[in-house]
């Protein structure tokens, strides 16, 4: 599509697992561990791409992919409409000022030993941008848009002198400072303080309407992810299961694994009481994950033996609302979904 | 008769730059059966208070002032000897903070349970202690054969299940449970908190729960106790403090917490970062980040009062005259 920024299609990955000695001799079945599987989605230009998803669903791994961190096994990352799945490291380059990333620990994603405007220009001067006036200034200009003021204060400073919501916000400039035009969020506020959380969130969303670019947001919080995102994708072993706009994800959800974590999420409100339906187990390993669908094995309306033995399609619900469940629509589901 | 009591409970930590002011006159109550949500942000001083009611406090913290009235038992007032014989685990215990690392792991789950009753009950063979530790495995939803594997081979909500279990072993009457979803997934935290609502349920136990979550608090407590910088902002009955809290704290805390049933909105925060407990500001140590400051919060320590015929706590001028 011509407005996307981003789009994936049959995206793989797979993690050969590391074997013994003892075991390589005597197992030729080399295991993977399936971070990611076969998954499609598009992002578009000034759209906030949420990813939610347990630990293990492979959110991180789709982020890391999407920038060529790590290798993809298989499928075909379009970065505005340019094949960037095969480019060698220095054919990537050009792509790389274009595309960042904020990573989810502030204290451990700043180097120690590098002052605030080090870190900051390094991106520069990896990518040859500008001389030294001109890094000195978009350094402090960066460094206002994430409300760092006044920028003097702070460019000579080292991180362990800043808090935690300072430190991230460092980490944003970073990102920022190329005027990217797709940036990968990773959970960029789970180690920050409720009360500091907020700001660093609309903080973001004021430099993607200034900057005019594209978010993939990865996080557990549906919460957080219903106040940031246009769209959400919900994954589960590395697989997606439900994809659409965030209201229609929320409110109205077809597949029971998105109704789960939906009904997992504590309400701040003491006076209304949420189901009790709370399915069971943890997530299974994605070294041997389950046949059929991935879910059938903590889905409380499962139907076997459908739902062990065959995947489900993608299915779209209009509105661009798509959900992966056999079961949508039957009496069962009907009656479970509306508890 | 509340069987709880904390009375001006002021704990201290001695440093080299100082003493940091970790918890100073904290008061609330706690009823049997009752559950009481201790809220706050990361270094509020929610996690001091709970190991000075069990005295467990690092060497460097120490209890200056206030009570902690335990059952008609002045607990700061007990010798470490008392304090392990009596009181721990037997009349209150503790699940500690971050259940992946709470565990030794080069001990296998069911001994490091069965250690914990011996420990506390002289008088409980160790089969006897192995027997016990099935069924209490049993009762927080562990397979019981699972005593004999290590702590690596479960899974983190596993591990805060045997944790739990551990933590009940000797009929307490308060369990205190620090941050006990935090690190878990949503799905198997809403199931550690469900598990711990049956729990109070069925053993009649009060519990405070320490956690920075509102959300979590307003699903499981019936009384909560907001703190900032050391200090109790509010305390009282979680309904009228949800609905309509006084404190521009609370209102800031409730205010930075969505909720997935509400509207998309734009988030509110609280402007600025709590402050150094070193040496924290004058008057009310929540005044440079409140937007109603005014003059008077600047010199005056705005005490706790009751505000309400039922039990409700504030601590602001803007609620209370000065």
């Amino acid at each position: 599509m011509a407005d996307s920024v981003v789009n994936v299609t049959n995206l793989v990955k797979w993690f050969p697992v590391r074997m013994g000695f003892f075991s390589t001799l005597f197992t030729r079945k080399q295991l993977f561990v399936r971070a990611v599987d076969d998954i499609s989605f598009d992002i578009k230009k000034g759209e906030i791409f949420g990813l939610a998803g347990e630990s293990g669903s492979g959110k991180t791994t789709t982020g890391r992919l999407l920038l060529r961190l790590v290798e993809p096994t298989r499928g075909n990352i379009l970065f505005k409409g340019e094949d960037i799945t095969t480019l060698t490291e220095s054919n990537m380059k050009p792509f790389r000022r274009k595309m960042q990333i904020v990573f989810q620990d502030p204290y451990e994603s700043l180097n120690p030993r590098m002052t605030i405007s080090d870190i900051i220009s390094e991106p520069l001067r990896v990518q040859g941008i500008g001389d030294e006036a001109e890094t000195r200034e978009r350094v402090s200009k960066i460094l206002e848009d994430v409300e760092l003021t006044p920028p003097d204060e702070f460019i000579f400073r080292f991180p362990h002198e800043l808090s935690g919501g300072q430190r991230q916000r460092i980490g944003v400039a970073r990102a920022f400072v190329l005027e990217p035009e797709f940036v990968v969020a990773d959970e960029p506020v789970s180690m920050l303080d409720v009360s500091i959380r907020a700001e660093i969130l609309n903080l973001m969303i004021a430099l993607v309407e200034k900057y005019g670019a594209s978010y993939l947001y990865i996080t557990h919080d549906l919460a957080l992810a219903r106040h940031m995102c246009d769209r959400i994708a919900v994954m589960y072993l590395g697989k997606i299961m439900e994809q659409g706009p965030t209201d229609k994800v929320i409110n109205k959800p077809y597949h029971p694994y998105t109704g789960a974590l939906i009904t997992a999420v504590p309400v701040p409100d003491p006076t209304t009481k949420r189901s009790e339906v709370v399915i069971k187990g943890e997530i299974p390993s994605p070294v041997n994950p389950p046949s059929g669908c991935r879910f059938h094995t903590r889905c409380p309306i499962a139907e076997l033996p459908l739902c062990k033995e065959k995947e489900p399609p993608m299915i779209d619900y209009g509105d661009g609302h798509f959900a992966a469940c056999h079961l949508v629509g039957k009496p069962k589901w009907e009656k479970h979904m509306a508890a | 008769m509340p069987l709880l009591d904390v009375q001006n409970l002021t704990t201290y930590y001695t440093t080299l730059r100082g003493p940091v002011r970790a918890a100073e006159d904290v008061s609330f109550q706690v009823n049997k059966g009752e559950a009481l949500g201790l809220a706050g942000e990361s270094g509020c001083g929610k996690t001091t208070v709970a190991l000075s009611i069990l005295r467990l406090l690092p060497s460097a913290g120490k209890i200056v002032d206030g009570k902690v009235i335990f059952n008609n038992t002045d607990v700061v007032a007990l010798d470490e000897d008392e304090m392990r014989k009596q009181m721990r685990w037997k009349e209150m215990s503790i699940v500690f903070q971050g259940a992946m690392n709470a565990f030794n792991p080069v001990y296998k789950i069911g001994d490091q349970i069965v250690e914990a009753i011996v420990t506390h009950e002289s008088d409980v063979s160790k089969k006897e202690a192995e027997e016990r530790t099935k069924k209490l495995l049993e009762m927080v939803g562990v397979d019981p054969s699972r005593a004999n594997n290590y702590p690596h081979e479960f899974s983190g909500g596993m591990r805060q299940r045997a944790l739990i279990a551990m933590s009940i072993a000797c009929n307490p009457k308060l369990l205190i449970a620090d941050e006990p979803g935090t690190a878990l997934d949503v799905i198997v935290q809403a199931q550690v908190l469900k598990l711990l609502r049956e729990l109070k349920s069925k053993l009649n136990l009060a519990m405070i729960l320490i956690t920075h979550d509102l959300s979590i608090i307003a699903e499981t407590c019936e009384k909560t106790a907001i703190m900032y910088a050391g200090k109790m902002a509010e305390y009282g009955d979680i309904v009228t403090i949800f609905k309509d809290p006084l404190h521009p704290y609370t209102q800031g805390l409730i205010g930075a917490f969505p909720s997935i049933k509400a509207a998309r909105t734009r988030m509110v925060s609280i402007p600025g970062l709590p402050p150094d407990l070193l040496d924290p500001p004058s008057g009310c140590r929540f005044h440079p980040r409140c937007p109603y400051a005014m003059d008077v919060c600047k010199k005056k320590e705005p005490p706790l009062e009751k505000i309400s015929k039922q039990e409700r706590y504030v601590s602001c001028y803007l609620v209370t005259k000065a």
